[in-house]
């Protein structure tokens, strides 16, 4: 399980980074890897609105659709076409392959470093 | 290979005489401008292409096909005399009421049976399988609450465990998704459903027995929280087998059900069936029904409820389904139907009771008609999943349980067996089972590769679902 140091994470196994003001939000990992061979992805719309907690989009995998929450609350300013046409690039380089962009950030959800993810992680296995 | 690849140019298996009678053709601007792409194959040919189609397939006529949640029983051939009575088959949906008593009466008879076994007041058959029924029935709450100036409504509940059906329908009725935990028997968390209860609930979407195969103990605590605070509940009768003739949702409190008669009343389920997924509910919401209601007072008659919320499919929906329905209602009678519900029971305790010594339950130590097992202990151990156990399952002739379902359950293999199995099946699935175990310990290589014996070995599932296709394409 890769973890990177840079990013901060949430429980419900996404990344962010911030940027500018700006949230890039993926998913972590271990979620890739739970999840196994992602196959189709719903993303939201430019200028849709994300709430913290709340389902801005899901992922399919052969044995399940899974929803991806966002951390912060803000309006979305640029989606990852991408993925749209390539689900596999989540699971081949989940911290390269972001979902979402995030601008006019109002809220945010406690959010974890690498190593309370990692912490977090381990105690969800057990 | 497609029928399509066996056509050939001017074969054909038609031996109409030649037409006597002037031809009147469409207007020039409505005519085709190609001629259709049907398949010119002999009858010969036809025949053995739809029995070798037969031969791969897997149904209950085949083998054990204990699928969770789809109750797979054995479709009686007297249904099919009934539905195949030319009475039946020989109508117009445009008939003449008088001219058509006799369906009529079918569809008259199966609402009251229906209706005494789930214990509501009125139902119609229109809509065609379970989601569609669940559909209707939330349309039917919505009707209600706005038909009351009750607008502030905009939830459904929906319990964590239940079938991904009941959130989609809800979404598709324009309705926000609220996510209620189990608690740790596997139940619906008492405490959780007061907390997400409140003046925005439009009702619960519930089955039980749930989908864990486990009754739902508190269920009329569940379904008066539900209505204190103003809510409808939705009965999803998916696992109605169980408790059929025993206990009726309309005393758990539910206002709404759908039944599916091709799980519950042994109408055909697989390939396609038709299925039929008539939707009952309480005097309340009797009015905003769909489709006809039957009635009769020297003749009988079809009446659109006042309010009826429209059409969900066109006519009486899929009736030769319905014929045979009856046709195992009548068969089984009062005391049959009951004693089907409890020998589904009887089996599913029996495999469950088999198994736990290398599978055991996730939840609870006895169940209802289904119980989920969980895999993850043996995939941890030897890398074997629930789905190499699926595929094994494949290669001796049995159709694998429902996989990765619910999904709060790790590796989840979700058995029911039914009722129509007898002993000597369950021993041998119980055996098979058993064997899968051991080579599971000792040549999980082997199972890996499984199956080997059936006409395709394991799919590229990741693939398919990836790069799908969905259409043949023809030289043109």
């Amino acid at each position: 399980m890769e973890i990177r140091e840079e990013l901060k994470y949430v429980k419900s196994h996404e990344w962010v980074k911030e940027e500018d003001g700006v949230a890039v939000i993926g998913l972590t990992d271990y979620a890739q890897s739970e999840l196994g061979d992602l196959v189709f992805v719903n993303l939201p719309e430019e200028g849709d609105e994300v709430k913290v907690g709340e389902a801005f989009g899901d992922v399919e995998s052969v044995k399940a659709v899974s929803d991806v929450y966002s951390p912060v609350s803000g309006v979305v300013c640029e989606i990852n076409e991408r993925l749209l046409d390539e689900p596999e690039y989540i699971n081949e380089a989940p911290y390269d392959a972001w979902f979402i962009k995030v601008k006019d950030i109002t809220e945010k959800e406690e959010l974890l470093s690498g190593a309370e993810y990692e912490a977090f992680v381990e105690s969800e296995k057990e | 290979m497609l029928i399509f690849e066996k056509s050939r140019p001017g074969r054909g298996c038609s031996m109409l005489p030649a037409c006597d009678v002037e031809e009147t053709r469409l207007p020039q601007e409505d005519q085709r401008q190609k001629a259709l792409h049907l398949p010119e194959i002999a009858e010969g040919d036809l025949s053995r292409h739809y029995s070798e189609l037969a031969r791969k397939s897997h149904g209950v006529n085949d083998g054990f096909y204990p699928l969770g949640s789809c109750t797979m029983k054995y479709n009686p051939k007297i249904n099919e005399a009934a539905a195949a009575l030319p009475g039946f088959t020989g109508i117009h949906p445009l008939q003449p009421e008088h001219t058509v008593q006799g369906c009529l009466e079918v569809l008259d008879k199966a609402e009251k049976y229906l209706c005494a076994i789930t214990g509501m007041d009125r139902m119609v058959f229109q809509p065609a399988a379970g989601a569609h029924g669940e559909f209707t029935g939330l349309l039917l709450i919505r009707a209600y609450h706005e038909s009351r100036g009750d607008t502030r409504r905009t939830k459904i509940l929906v319990p964590d465990s239940a079938h991904g059906t009941n959130p989609a329908s809800a979404v598709m009725a324009g309705y926000k998704v609220v996510s209620v935990p189990s608690d740790a028997d596997g139940c619906v968390d008492l405490e959780k459903l007061k907390e997400a209860a409140d003046e925005e609930t439009a009702g619960i979407m519930l089955t039980n027995p749930n989908t864990l195969g486990i009754f739902e103990k508190h269920i009329l605590e569940i379904t008066e929280i539900i209505h204190e605070c103003g809510g409808l509940c939705y009965y999803d009768g998916a696992n109605l087998n169980a408790v059929m003739g025993t206990v009726r949702p309309g005393d758990m409190g539910f206002d709404v059900v759908h039944l599916n008669l091709h799980k519950t009343f042994s109408t055909p389920h697989g390939g396609g069936g038709p299925g039929s997924g008539p939707v009952g509910c309480k005097e309340l919401l009797a009015e905003f029904l769909p489709s006809v209601l039957v009635e009769k007072d020297e003749h009988y008659y079809m009446k659109k409820p006042e309010h009826s919320i429209g059409e969900m499919k066109s006519f009486y929906g899929n009736f030769l389904v319905v014929v045979r329905a009856l046709s195992y209602l009548m068969t089984l009678g009062k005391e049959g139907i009951p004693e089907a519900g409890r020998n589904a029971v009887l089996n599913a305790n029996y495999m469950m009771n088999g198994l736990k010594d290398i599978f055991p339950a996730a939840y609870g130590k006895s169940c209802m008609h289904e119980f989920v097992i969980s895999l993850a202990d043996l995939k941890k151990k030897t890398g074997i999943s629930a789905m190499d156990i699926a595929k094994g399952l494949l290669d001796n002739g049995i159709h694998p349980p429902t996989m990765y379902f619910p999904l709060i359950v790790d590796e989840a293999l979700m058995i029911e067996p039914t009722e129509t199995e007898s002993r000597e099946t369950l021993d041998e699935a119980l055996e098979v089972f058993h064997n899968l175990y051991r080579q599971a310990l000792e040549y999980p290589d082997q199972l890996h590769r499984a199956p080997v014996t059936t006409p395709v070995t394991r799919l590229d599932e990741v693939e398919a679902a990836r790069h799908p296709v969905l259409r043949w394409h023809f030289d043109e």
